[in-house]
């Protein structure tokens, strides 16, 4: 497999913003990989759920600006670790290359072409494309029998015949990168339902009502952390751990990890440069997991 | 409740609208229920999923444009994921959504979910990306919810998860006519207001 890669690289707004932590974990995990990421240039928002809900027309071509700047800088496939970036950009692919017709309309509103030679890739994919036999030579920090509940929420897999990723009832992906880092992924309920995404501040009794019931599902089933690759996911998980707790008389004390942030402790990147101190919930105890289990089992060096 | 259906309402251009964005027909839906079962904010609804659709199905759009349902909507696809049919209907709720906006036919209900939603495009229209920072303060002030969130607020600006000054792209005079291509003015952001009063 693979050992060094070029992957084109669009954060989209929120890892530069509220999910910093996401964009720290995804440089800072792929360098360690030797994964050179180069950003594309210029880029803008891909338009999220406001668009999509009040205009078909901007939710299908503010995502093709995009692809069509990656495709002229001569990226052809584009890490998208936010779970909406993703998903909107690979509506707008599928929709481009398969109806001339509706690619035409969005080409007009663009004033830009694209041709479809840009491929997509979510947070999970970045390390399915490295290879996880090749990734698991570079752990040297496992995080042996960490009881983890993967999380995929809505936009990893659906709608599945657009996204074609994985199983939209009952992904496996997540969980299979989860035991290469020496993580136990849990079996558990909720690992597709919605945590309420974008409503965080317009309707946060609905974002906490439905993420009491993820919360509730993960815990039950043994896990200690939560392992997300979505901004949103993470911030209705994470940040509203305390309303959740003050609204439900609960003590939630879970914490809610991002994929990337997971395998970079994994592969011995510094907790400081995945951003893991900017968590609501402490995750730092995590590292003394690792520091315990290294103990016990190192690992052949690859 | 009791519906007078008209002839001329089963083919109202709205109804033909929404299949047109959707671009599917309305019947195909043969009304199961498994979009409502599964739906995990169905809970907020005024009129289940599956009973918008009847209703768009019938020629009683406005009910649906008027509907509650529609904003509560988090378009999570898990209807449209395990429809039988493989009708569209998380598409069919943002159809809805975007004619009730453009005709002015949606009540006052959920008016920080639309406040959001406008506030956001705007933020993306002025910078090409969007600010958090200037997207909660714009939405604070229109929605008057000053200090829910407030401690929240600190906590993230202290662990730089604000940034207080907005990145604006080169390109932003491309996304401000893409607005303009797709119809999308100023004066439905200015809407908002109304919502408000």
């Amino acid at each position: 497999m693979i050992h060094t890669m070029k992957l084109g690289y669009y954060p989209g707004c929120s890892l530069h913003g509220m999910a910093v932590d996401f964009g720290k974990s995804t440089v800072a995990t792929c360098a360690a990989l030797g994964i050179e990421l180069v950003e594309i240039p210029d880029w803008s928002c891909c338009g999220a759920s406001a668009a999509h809900s009040t205009s078909h027309l901007l939710g299908e071509a503010l995502p093709a600006r995009n692809l069509a700047l990656a495709e002229e800088a001569g990226l052809t496939v584009v890490a998208a670790p936010c779970a909406m970036c993703s998903n909107a950009m690979k509506k707008t692919h599928e929709l481009m290359v398969s109806d001339k017709e509706a690619a035409a309309e969005i080409s007009r509103l663009t004033g830009r072409e694209y041709h479809g030679g840009v491929r997509i890739l979510n947070a999970i994919q970045i390390f399915l494309e490295y290879g996880l036999e090749e990734l698991a030579k570079k752990v040297i920090l496992p995080l042996q029998g960490l009881k983890v509940a993967c999380y995929y929420g809505c936009l990893l897999t659906r709608p599945p015949d657009l996204l074609k990723f994985d199983d939209p009832e009952q992904p496996v992906l997540m969980d299979k990168v989860c035991k290469v880092v020496g993580t136990e992924p849990i079996e558990w309920g909720f690992k597709t339902e919605c945590c309420g995404a974008g409503f965080s501040m317009s309707r946060t009794d609905l974002v906490c009502e439905l993420t009491r019931r993820i919360l509730e599902n993960a815990v039950n089933n043994g896990a200690e952390a939560v392992i997300v690759a979505c901004p949103m996911c993470h911030s209705n998980l994470d940040m509203r751990q305390a309303n959740i707790n003050k609204m439900y008389g609960t003590s939630f004390d879970i914490p809610i990890v991002y994929l990337t942030e997971l395998v970079g402790l994994a592969v011995g990147v510094k907790p400081r440069k995945l951003g893991l101190r900017k968590h609501f919930v402490d995750a730092m105890r995590l590292t003394e997991r690792m520091v315990s289990a290294s103990k016990k089992e190192v690992p052949v060096a690859g | 409740m009791r519906y007078t259906i008209e002839n001329q309402q089963l083919h109202s251009e709205l109804i033909e609208q929404v299949e047109e964005i959707i671009q599917q027909s309305l019947s195909t839906c043969y009304q199961c229920g498994k979009c409502s079962a599964g739906c995990p904010v169905h809970y907020l609804m005024d009129i289940p999923p599956n009973v918008v659709i009847r209703l768009l199905q019938l020629g009683q759009i406005d009910r649906a444009l008027e509907s509650r349902t529609i904003w509560v909507c988090s378009s999570c696809n898990t209807c449209s994921t395990r429809c039988p049919k493989e009708f569209k209907i998380a598409e069919c709720m943002d159809a809805l959504r975007e004619l009730a906006l453009a005709t002015g036919k949606d009540t006052p209900s959920e008016k920080d979910i639309k406040l959001f939603h406008k506030a956001f495009m705007s933020n993306m229209r002025r910078f090409g990306r969007v600010n958090e920072a200037s997207l909660a303060g714009v939405y604070k002030l229109k929605s008057r919810h000053f200090f829910a969130d407030a401690v929240a607020g600190i906590k993230m600006f202290l662990r730089g998860k604000i940034k207080l000054l907005p990145h604006k792209v080169k390109g932003v005079k491309e996304i401000r006519a893409m607005f303009e291509a797709a119809g999308y003015g100023r004066k439905e952001e200015r809407s908002s207001d109304r919502i408000t009063r």
